[in-house]
């Protein structure tokens, strides 16, 4: 087992940059999923660190080892890929032996790794089969097994379920989670889809144009994003961002007054579910354009000024297109944005 | 719109008529010259063949040179197209020098390297200058069957390794970077990744590459014939020998036969022992 420390890890591509001196650490055992939207730099990042590509700066620590400068295979990782890399020509057995033979390991040992491997992705019964009898999620699986066969300290994964339908997605997920925590693996995991992250990890952390923008839990991330980028990346729907103007430390939006750590230009961002509807004349005036029915609850889509605005309503609430209500909010569930910036202000 | 079925046999007919007219009337016409006795069937011609004094050398020849040049072509173009897999800058320029060769009719590529290995060509000037060798000496004559044996081994590879180069580096590009990629992750040596990785996932190309190169090779002619003449007989130089010199077009006929019996069945060799699973196939 094993921590993971980057420090300072820059690359560039040419002219490009790929990263900007990057630094963040993994605990022994944390479930880290890094986030962000394509071309944010991830993958590159994951790749380095698995060594699959070299940075062109800075380095990487795992388990108090400098393993800048190692081949992938001497740095005790083990990696699943985007499309699984599962080889076609040797069966589901040889494919998560593979690790364990390039190791050396006698075939007793190879055996009951392969079989143990097996029992904990539930693919025993597809052991001497051929990949391409498999559907996408068995490859899945068998990817999975592959890198977990051989014991790593620290595992890679690339959007491993980003090549599976909506609802295996979802199982695959729940059972990754499990099978990672009873090994107790550290893991970092690449994915653009959020609630992937919200789910699995740990800790996200948040990439934007070649750096992490935020690293935190979950909850933290969601609840407190860093900047307006975060804000509206992180959940479904996407955080709700209010322009406004405040004077004398305090902000209004029709008959809600909030205070706001700044006076001027200001963004209010708040949560969909935060928002409770009142009358029109007791909160901020919600003009609902769109209310659509999710069965859990009742989703309107509408302004609130000039600005695009989610609510969460209760699924059996009677509302119609073109109504207009009033928002109350919770000012410990809000966050106060600079529009230059699009940096929140701590704190507010 | 929907296509009548008859369309996909209409678009085809010109070139199954054309093979027809130009490949299969004159390999039955072959085929009933060299079993023509006179007075209906005989093996006679055949019989001619096998009792002529230069057929047992041709028949080793032709073999031997087949089993020399294909392994190392085979082994040559394998080295060759994964050094251009790891190239990252000038690949297109190199690839395209490479196949220089191809576009080199046989016959003038002969002439070429016999200009180079003759009696006065350019290796032995050069060898005279440095001073290896003190005046002209033979290569391509029947005193020096090895030397010939090699001019022609030399020959052959430098015209027609490209031609297998091209099948496996299509081949080779057709393998996911990720399955590398995975093995260097699992802690493959390069060795390995070739040995189990890389080979088996090119066994569709070496085996596309081996039966047109093979196929090729067994009929090898214009290179040996302008290095060597009939200092070193092959198979379908005896048939040149014997229907335009012998105007034996009867045993002609039986030497053609038998290279394409040959050449059909190395075909199915390599289709039985170079056999794809297509389950394993990704």
């Amino acid at each position: 087992m094993a921590g993971i420390l980057i420090d300072k890890v820059a690359k560039q591509f040419g002219n490009a940059v790929a990263l900007q001196e990057i630094s963040f650490t993994v605990e022994d055992g944390e479930f880290v999923a890094l986030l962000g939207p394509s071309g944010c730099g991830k993958t590159t990042l994951l790749r380095i660190i698995a060594g699959l590509e070299v940075q062109s700066s800075g380095k990487v620590m795992i388990g108090e080892r400098d393993v800048s400068s190692l081949k992938p295979a001497q740095r005790g990782l083990a990696m699943v890929f985007q499309n699984y890399a599962v080889f076609p020509h040797m069966t589901v057995f040889e494919n998560v032996a593979f690790g364990l033979r390039m190791k050396g390991a006698d075939q007793a040992r190879v055996e009951a790794k392969v079989r143990k491997a097996a029992e904990l992705l539930h693919i025993e019964q597809y052991l001497e089969r051929f990949p391409a009898k498999l559907s996408g999620g068995q490859r899945q699986r068998v990817a999975v097994a592959r890198a977990l066969a051989v014991e790593p300290a620290v595992l890679l994964m690339d959007e491993p379920l980003s090549n599976l339908d909506a609802l295996l997605r979802l199982e695959m997920r729940a059972e990754l989670r499990s099978v990672l925590r009873e090994a107790g693996t550290t893991t970092i995991y690449v994915t653009h889809d959020q609630t992937e992250a919200m789910g699995l990890a740990d800790r996200i952390a948040v990439m934007q144009g070649g750096h992490i923008v935020q690293i935190g839990a979950p909850t933290e991330v969601y609840s407190r994003p860093a900047t307006r980028f975060v804000g509206g990346f992180v959940g479904s729907p996407p955080m709700n961002f209010v322009n406004t103007v405040a004077a004398s430390g305090q902000a209004r939006l029709g008959g809600l007054t909030l205070a706001s750590p700044v006076d001027g230009p200001i963004v209010l961002g708040f949560r969909g579910e935060d928002a409770k509807l009142t009358d029109a004349a007791g909160g901020a005036p919600f003009t609902v354009r769109v209310a659509e029915p999710m069965g859990s609850h009742l989703l309107l889509t509408g302004r609130i000024g000039d600005d695009l605005a989610r609510v969460v309503a209760p699924p059996a609430a009677r509302i119609a297109a073109g109504e207009t209500l009033g928002l109350a909010l919770d000012p410990a569930r809000i966050v106060w944005i600079d529009p230059e910036t699009g940096r929140t202000h701590p704190g507010a | 719109m929907l296509q009548p079925r008859w369309l996909p046999y209409l678009l085809i007919a010109p070139s199954v008529a054309f093979l027809a007219a130009l490949f299969l009337v004159p390999l039955g016409q072959t085929i009933l010259l060299s079993v023509d006795g006179g007075q209906g069937f005989s093996l006679a011609n055949y019989a001619r063949m096998a009792g002529d004094l230069n057929f047992p050398t041709a028949l080793r020849n032709t073999f031997a040179l087949v089993a020399v040049v294909i392994p190392l072509q085979v082994a040559l173009a394998l080295v060759m197209g994964l050094m251009l897999q790891k190239m990252t800058r000038g690949r297109e320029l190199v690839l395209w020098i490479w196949t220089i060769p191809l576009g080199v009719s046989d016959l003038a590529a002969g002439l070429v390297w016999l200009a180079i290995l003759q009696d006065s060509g350019y290796l032995n000037t050069l060898l005279f200058q440095i001073g290896v060798i003190s005046g002209p000496t033979a290569y391509l004559n029947s005193e020096t069957p090895v030397a010939l044996f090699f001019a022609v081994v030399l020959a052959e590879i430098w015209r027609a390794t490209a031609i297998v180069l091209i099948i496996l580096v299509a081949g080779i590009q057709l393998i996911p970077k990720g399955f590398g990629e995975a093995a260097d992750i699992f802690g493959a040596s390069p060795w390995t990744k070739f040995r189990r990785i890389t080979l088996p996932l090119l066994k569709p190309s070496l085996q596309s590459a081996l039966i047109l190169r093979t196929v090729l090779a067994f009929e090898v002619f214009a290179v040996v014939y302008a290095l060597g003449g009939r200092n070193f007989p092959i198979l379908v130089g005896e048939a040149y020998t014997w229907q335009n010199e012998n105007q034996n077009y009867g045993v002609a006929a039986a030497y053609a036969v038998l290279v394409m019996a040959i050449s059909l069945a190395a075909t199915i060799i390599y289709l039985k022992a170079l056999r794809v699973d297509p389950e394993t196939q990704g």
